[in-house]
């Protein structure tokens, strides 16, 4: 049966037989009372029925952190591995059975910190795996240091005096490191969240999802510029393929571009058409680098709103895939060789 | 000795010796790596028994012609049987003055040097930093040698002349007429190395032509001028009948865990990341895609063995290879696979330590950091491979112990026994042990009910493949509860699995050969204990000590964690145990401390393996108290 046959058959005896609370473990989940975390496992545990794969297919990987106790709560198969290494276990294990569902669950720290020569090098390698970054912008398990995706000036623990080190910007690292599918999508807004793992599953190659994550313990409410009503509208933008980018309360903020250089204008008093407004486009990296630096860069003085949804795509090869095809075709090509002849090589001699 | 008239007129003397030790030595651009290969290859097909030790310089172009510049190719062949390189040569080919400044110490008094006299110039002398004005060719010094000085490029050049060949490949060219010259002193055919030149330049007929060329006018040259009168000859070895194939420390690792994967049918994955020496494992297992085997090289030795562990937990043989540096990198991983207790070989081909250390040369000072190199009670199987070939052997053990007891195993294997070659009996397929590997389909407790970490008889809990049906679980880094695998903090509990793990390691000892001695008799006056790749040194010393009347034997360890079981009571057959060692007493410090033996140290941190008359006259010291 070839993958796709097998997937077929999957979903055809599999629909409709799964729900939520399948994937739920007997694990009692441990999270602090509003952790941003319960939400993603809810989204999770929601889409996955939907997914037409069997639980079996199914492997969790987590690094160490809050975060990585994600494993334990889905009843699938998971490993709950050690701090930092998740990507670089969740790549041996695709390498090994190309068939699985690999999802690597990490934090801003175990990804971006201590794994981040792994999240770089996954990244450009382009594995079929999903891997959600729970980013809270804090070091929650060993309870409350700056991370390296928290702010310049952050107080904390390790840093009273505030943090004096300039914090990554996950997706332009991303970027950077050649992801091939960059998104973004926070606890608080579950519809969305939904949307954006599915499109996570379908991409094929490196599917790289950060996730804004509250953890009302030790730096609540880093995010509630993206999620409050009051707020929300001037401060995020969502983003939708082949849609216009707007934003503000009612609407009337629209991005395009002046040169090479984004601006916002209120549609309603400059007169622009919603055509002449920045489109966005999935596939356009040049147009993905300018997002992802919505985050921190300041065009011509103004102040972007923080883009939502794929930022991202790009088809390319994926290695578990190539791997397999290399051996295929060398296989092809040469023939297994014989273990009787691996052991006697090309030249030998005989005593009597 | 017999005396042979020759066309010439020229008169040569034939000796008959049972052995020799040929050291090729020149700048690391001169070839006498492959020099060293082809003889070795060819006195080997001739039926010599062999050992050889190639000896390069770490950096790759060294400034020319200066003192750490040189590379170096030892080879002992004989009509005995041979365990090591040697510890002097008997012949020493320099190509340049800095070779010979750098080998002239440890060739015998006596011995033929054979020196590239173009290599002797004002300019080379200068690199290799003798003072000026003064030639060791020319000034008496070396008259406790036979100094044969040949214009190697001179004649190489002279022989191509009319080739029209540039002045590089010339030059190129020049190893070639040195391996004829040698051929002719010990009475060897040119064949092989004639059909390997035809087959590497088959696209440059030229090339070939001149190697060919120059290989037969080396060979002339020492069967026509004057100078040449001697000519050795090196019967063949009586070895066990049989087919016999030569095979280096790393090619044969690389093939063992082939062997292994075939034979388990477990698919290969390797996780590995570049380092000296162990990095040819890599290149070699990387050449067996056709036969399934998947590489994947990955950013650093942390992922490398990470990757592994997540290919052993889909259900592949997880292999990753390194040395000492990468080790280091990878204890924090070997203690999460053990914490699982899934399969898992680890291969450390140490280097001289700490830090970069001595990356070309060799040391087995990673036996303590085998053993005990990570947080918490981590205990894990340690083998250690003895011989190039034993390497073959180990490695399939390697794989053995891994997957029938569920545990990380560690292989020491090292730069001297990596790189070195020897002849080998290679076994066939149905010689192999087989390897039983079983994965749990279904529950395995009442009730449907599924206990990762239930274990059979052997103390082994089942190995489980993510996409099995029905078997969804989750292991990770935390303290499990037994049996259930679940998280638990409960201090009893640790307690026990601490035991269990523990206990489990140490039943391996129930399916492992027990020990006994190599040579010499389970009682003597002095037993010679040993590990890894000074077995060659420590047998010779031993044979050769018991003939001169000596009360000695020796045990060789391979399996290290656990001992055999018989070791304690073995060792209480001697009055004394000596524990020779590349390291300052490692293996002492594991021997006094479990078996509570007053075993004496001997070390050895050179970067060099021990020499055979090292050893002796330990042997002999002890004896004599
Ligand atoms: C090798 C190692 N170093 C340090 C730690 C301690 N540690 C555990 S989790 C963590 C940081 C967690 O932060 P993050 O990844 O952001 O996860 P969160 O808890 O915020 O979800 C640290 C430093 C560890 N477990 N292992
Ligand atoms: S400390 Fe923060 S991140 Fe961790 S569980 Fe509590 S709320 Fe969640
Ligand atoms: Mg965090």
């Amino acid at each position: 049966m070839s993958r796709e046959e097998l997937n077929k058959d999957m979903e055809t005896t599999v629909e409709n037989k799964l729900v939520a609370k399948d994937f739920s473990s007997e694990m009692e989940v441990k999270w602090c009372p509003g952790c941003g975390d319960y939400s993603i496992l809810k989204q999770v545990q929601t889409v996955f029925p939907d997914l037409g794969i069997p639980k079996e297919q199914f492997a969790f990987i987590s690094g160490i952190g809050c975060s990585s106790r994600f494993t334990y709560y889905m009843d699938t198969y998971g490993m709950h591995s050690i701090h930092g290494r998740a990507a670089a276990i969740a790549s041996g294990v695709k390498a090994a059975n190309p068939d699985l569902s690999v999802w690597i669950i990490s934090g801003d720290g175990d990804a971006l910190s201590i794994g981040g020569n792994h999240f770089i090098h996954l990244m450009r390698k382009n594995f079929d795996v999903n891997y959600l970054v729970f980013n809270n912008q804090i070091y929650s398990l060993t309870k409350g240091q700056y991370s390296p995706t928290s702010e310049r000036g952050k107080v904390t623990k390790s840093s009273p005096y505030g943090s004096i080190e300039e914090p990554f910007n996950p997706s332009e690292l991303a970027l950077g490191a050649k992801a091939s599918f960059v998104a973004r999508t926070l606890d608080r807004d579950p519809k969305h969240m939904q949307a954006i793992l599915k499109r996570a599953h379908a991409h094929k190659g490196t599917s790289f999802v950060e996730v804004y994550q509250n953890c009302p313990v030790f730096n609540d409410a880093a995010f509630f510029a993206f999620s409050e009503k009051d707020t929300k509208k001037d401060e995020a933008i969502l983003l939708e393929h082949g849609k216009p980018l707007v934003f503000g309360n009612n609407d009337e903020k629209g991005i395009m571009f002046d040169g090479l250089n984004p601006i916002i204008l209120n549609i309603t008093e400059s007169g622009v058409s919603l055509n002449d407004l920045w489109i966005h486009d999935e596939k356009d990296k040049t147009k993905a680098n300018i997002l992802s630096r919505f985050f921190d860069t300041n065009y011509n003085d103004l102040r972007f709103p923080r883009p939502f949804g794929v930022i991202y795509v790009q088809e390319r090869p994926v290695y578990d895939e190539n791997l397999v095809d290399q051996i295929d075709v060398v296989t092809a090509k040469k023939g297994k060789t014989p273990l009787n002849k691996i052991l006697s090589g090309d030249k030998t001699w005989s005593i009597n | 000795m017999e005396t042979v008239e020759l066309k010439a007129g020229k008169t040569t003397e034939v000796i008959e010796t049972d052995r020799i030790v040929v050291r090729f030595s020149g700048d690391s651009g001169d070839g006498m790596q492959l020099t060293g290969m082809q003889f070795s290859d060819t006195a080997a097909l001739f039926g010599n028994d062999i050992s050889t030790f190639p000896d390069y310089p770490s950096e790759i172009r060294a400034p020319i012609g200066t003192v750490a510049g040189v590379s170096g190719f030892q080879v002992h062949f004989g009509s005995r049987e041979i365990f090591t390189s040697g510890d002097e040569y008997d012949v020493l080919v320099a190509m340049n003055a800095a070779a010979l400044k750098v080998d002239l110490p440890k060739l015998k008094k006596g011995g033929i040097i054979i020196a590239n006299s173009a290599g002797f110039d004002k300019k080379n002398l200068n690199l290799a930093q003798y003072p000026d004005g003064v030639n060791p060719l020319e000034d008496g010094t070396l008259s406790n040698y036979v100094l044969q000085k040949v214009d190697i490029t001179k004649h190489t050049k002279d022989c191509l002349a009319e080739t029209g060949l540039g002045m590089k490949d010339i030059e190129r060219s020049k190893n070639m007429f040195v391996l004829g010259l040698l051929f002719w002193m010990f009475d060897k055919p040119l064949d092989h190395t004639l059909k390997f030149i035809e087959e590497k330049f088959s696209k440059k007929p030229e090339i070939a032509e001149a190697n060919e060329k120059t290989l037969k006018a080396g060979w002339a040259y020492g069967e026509n001028t004057e100078f040449f009168t001697t000519q050795f000859k090196v019967s063949a070895a009586k070895l066990p009948s049989g087919i016999y194939r030569s095979i280096t420390g790393n090619h044969a690792t690389a093939i063992g865990l082939i062997a292994a994967s075939e034979k388990s049918g477990l698919p290969l994955f390797l996780g590995s990341y570049p380092i000296t020496p162990a990095t040819d494992i890599l290149h070699e297992l990387s050449k067996y895609k056709a036969n399934g085997v998947k590489t994947l090289q990955a950013e650093d030795e942390i992922a490398g063995i990470c990757s592994a562990i997540g290919a052993s937990y889909a259900g592949n043989l997880g292999i990753t290879t390194t040395s000492g540096p990468g080790m280091a990198l990878k204890t924090e991983a070997l203690g999460l696979a053990t914490m699982l207790e899934i399969p898992l070989v680890v291969i450390n081909v140490q280097r001289g330590g700490p830090s970069t250390g001595l990356p070309t040369k060799t040391e087995q000072a990673d036996l303590l950091m085998a053993m005990h190199g990570r947080h918490g009670e981590a205990p894990v199987a340690v083998l250690a491979a003895s011989t190039p070939s034993d390497c073959f052997e180990m490695a399939y053990e390697a794989c053995r112990i891994s997957v029938e007891h569920m545990t990380p195993v560690i292989l020491l294997t090292d730069g001297y026994i990596a790189n070195g070659s020897e002849p080998w009996m290679f076994p066939t397929e149905d010689q192999l042990k087989p390897i039983k590997v079983q994965f749990l389909d279904k529950p395995n407790a009442e009730n449907d009910v599924l206990l990762p970490y239930k274990r059979d008889e052997k103390l082994v809990r089942p190995w489980i493949k993510p996409g099995t049906k029905g078997l969804e679980h989750r292991i990770g880094g935390l303290e499990k509860q037994n049996e259930t695998g679940n998280v638990s903090y409960d201090p009893k509990n640790h307690e026990t699995m601490v035991g269990l793990r523990a206990a489990k390691i140490a039943k391996i000892a129930d399916y492992i050969p027990l020990a006994k001695p190599e040579s010499g008799n389970e009682k003597a006056k002095l037993l010679v204990l040993g590990w890894g790749s000074t077995s060659g040194s420590i047998k010779t010393a031993v044979i050769e000590s018991i003939a001169e009347g000596y009360d000695v034997a020796n045990i060789h360890l391979k399996y290290i964690n656990p001992f055999p079981k018989n070791l304690g009571e073995m060792l209480k057959g001697y009055d004394q145990v000596l524990i020779p060692e590349m390291n300052c007493g490692q293996l002492l410090e594991l021997i006094r401390s479990k078996y509570m033996v007053p075993a004496i140290g001997f070390s050895k941190v050179q970067g060099l393996p021990f020499t055979t008359s090292e050893l002796k006259e330990k042997i002999k010291q002890l004896l004599k108290d």
